[in-house]
């Protein structure tokens, strides 16, 4: 599949930061972790009609799964398929923990001022991702569950929720394809169960050209749900 | 196996100020003031009731499942859980729960879902997202589908494994368990109760659940 991609773009987001795109039908976003230890909390919206957008509990429940990773898909409230994932190398991405906030980031870092720290100021990904929804005329009734990239947390047993430190290495790398336009958010603030000091770390993006996925797609092939899933995000372009 | 955490309630159903029976695979609103105790009734057993909460001075504040389970660090949902909303208010606390685990991962069913999850044709079969869709539409106050996020499932059984697998259960409940929550601010209530006939969440046979009101200070 590399030989029939063409990289169109590549873009550095610092630790801390908000970004968002059209993802286009066609093309994939790799996004890259530079130094190890990133946490990329996602949100996806249809950006031809955004009361479609990204439902956690009907992605879980198709793939009969509470981690994501190469092969599952992100499905959409209207059972299309917004983004696969198509390639991997971290294996696991948390879509139980949600996103950092205001609160949770001052009680666990403390207080940190534009006024002090300018723009190594405390972000979190709520805030974030709202600040972003709003340029596309959305706001915090859009903001539904979202997943954190390069990050892991396992449930035990009895359903206890445990961080798991050390998921992403330097170098590791998810890549999403667009089955339809997609308005991707990202934000790069650390996620809410992270130990440590504030340490937001940078990822790398890129942005290629991809084929249509092919009958034989791994993504269309994981589970008969993800065929149908595949079939009616095919419809809706019909 | 998982440890199941039971509590009996002191209230009697007698005393309670209001009751309403809400049909199989019927929506229902309610508002609920701070200081008031609600009760869910599984009268049957093993029936899923799909509901979502809302701050009522604001509807963009709602319930967030991730929010719930992060800040508690507990998937499951029982006595003493917080339900806390986007904005990190708490919206009730369960007070009392003689099922003891409820599920808030498998989110609600949907005509399109269905339609993944099991096969093209179940897109007419009625669902839960088709009764939140008519329960908000008639309360009105410009509620729409954007309002209608990541719920609570009162009853169902939806177990994670330490390798991320994911299953829907047999339910864990039975009939007259029962779970009960004390609004800590003023809340709107939104329940659909499931009509899913294609998986077991509800033993493949929708059935009633009553809701109970007490007032606050009884």
């Amino acid at each position: 599949m590399s030989t029939e991609s063409r990289v169109l773009m590549t873009e550095t987001v610092p630790g801390g930061a908000t970004w968002s795109h059209v993802l286009k039908r066609g093309t994939a976003l790799r996004i890259t972790d530079v130094e190890g230890g990133a946490n990329v909390a996602a949100y996806f919206l249809n950006f031809e009609m955004t009361a479609e957008r990204f439902n956690l509990p009907d992605t879980l429940k198709a793939q009969h799964t509470a981690r994501l990773t190469r092969g599952h898909v992100l499905y959409s409230d209207m059972g299309r398929v917004l983004c696969s994932i198509t390639e991997d190398t971290v294996g696991w991405h948390d879509p139980l923990a949600g996103t950092s906030n205001a609160a949770l980031v001052e009680k666990k870092y403390g207080k940190s001022t534009y006024q002090q720290a300018r723009n190594q100021w405390h972000q979190n990904a709520r805030d974030g991702l709202l600040i972003e929804l709003g340029k596309y005329g959305l706001g915090p009734r859009d903001l539904h569950a979202t997943v954190n990239f390069f990050s892991k947390v396992s449930v035990d047993l009895d359903g206890g929720l445990h961080y798991v430190p050390g998921n992403s290495r330097a170098g590791g790398f998810v890549e999403l394809r667009a089955e339809m336009n997609v308005l991707v958010l990202l934000n790069t603030c650390p996620h809410p169960m992270a130990e440590g000091e504030y340490a937001p770390r940078p990822v790398e993006l890129s942005i290629s050209t991809v084929p249509a996925p092919r009958q034989d797609d791994p993504c269309r092939m994981l589970c008969s749900e993800n065929t149908r899933g595949f079939l009616l995000t095919e419809f809706y372009f019909l | 196996m998982a440890t199941l955490n039971l509590q009996v309630s002191l209230l009697k159903p007698e005393a309670a100020q209001h009751s309403f029976l809400v049909e199989a695979g019927d929506p229902f609103v309610l508002e609920v003031r701070k200081g008031q105790i609600v009760r869910i009734v599984d009268l049957e057993g093993n029936q899923a009731v799909d509901t979502l909460f809302y701050n009522a001075l604001d509807y963009a504040d709602r319930y967030s499942a991730q929010d719930t389970i992060r800040e508690q660090r507990s998937l499951y949902l029982t006595t003493g859980t917080r339900l806390v909303s986007t904005e990190g208010n708490v919206l009730l606390t369960i007070v009392a729960d003689t099922c003891g685990r409820h599920d808030t991962l498998g989110g609600a069913c949907a005509a399109e879902s269905n339609m993944v999850r099991y096969a093209i044709e179940k897109r007419s079969m009625h669902a839960c997202r088709q009764s939140f869709l008519k329960g908000i539409q008639h309360w009105k106050h410009g509620m729409d589908k954007r309002d209608i996020t990541s719920n609570i499932n009162f009853f169902m059984n939806v177990p994670v494994t330490p390798e991320g697998g994911l299953t829907f259960e047999d339910g864990v409940s039975e009939a007259g368990k029962y779970v009960e929550l004390r609004a800590e601010m003023d809340v709107l209530m939104l329940i659909s109760n499931c009509p899913q006939l294609n998986n077991p969440c509800n033993a493949y046979n929708p059935t009633p659940v009553q809701i109970l009101l007490w007032d606050a200070h009884v």
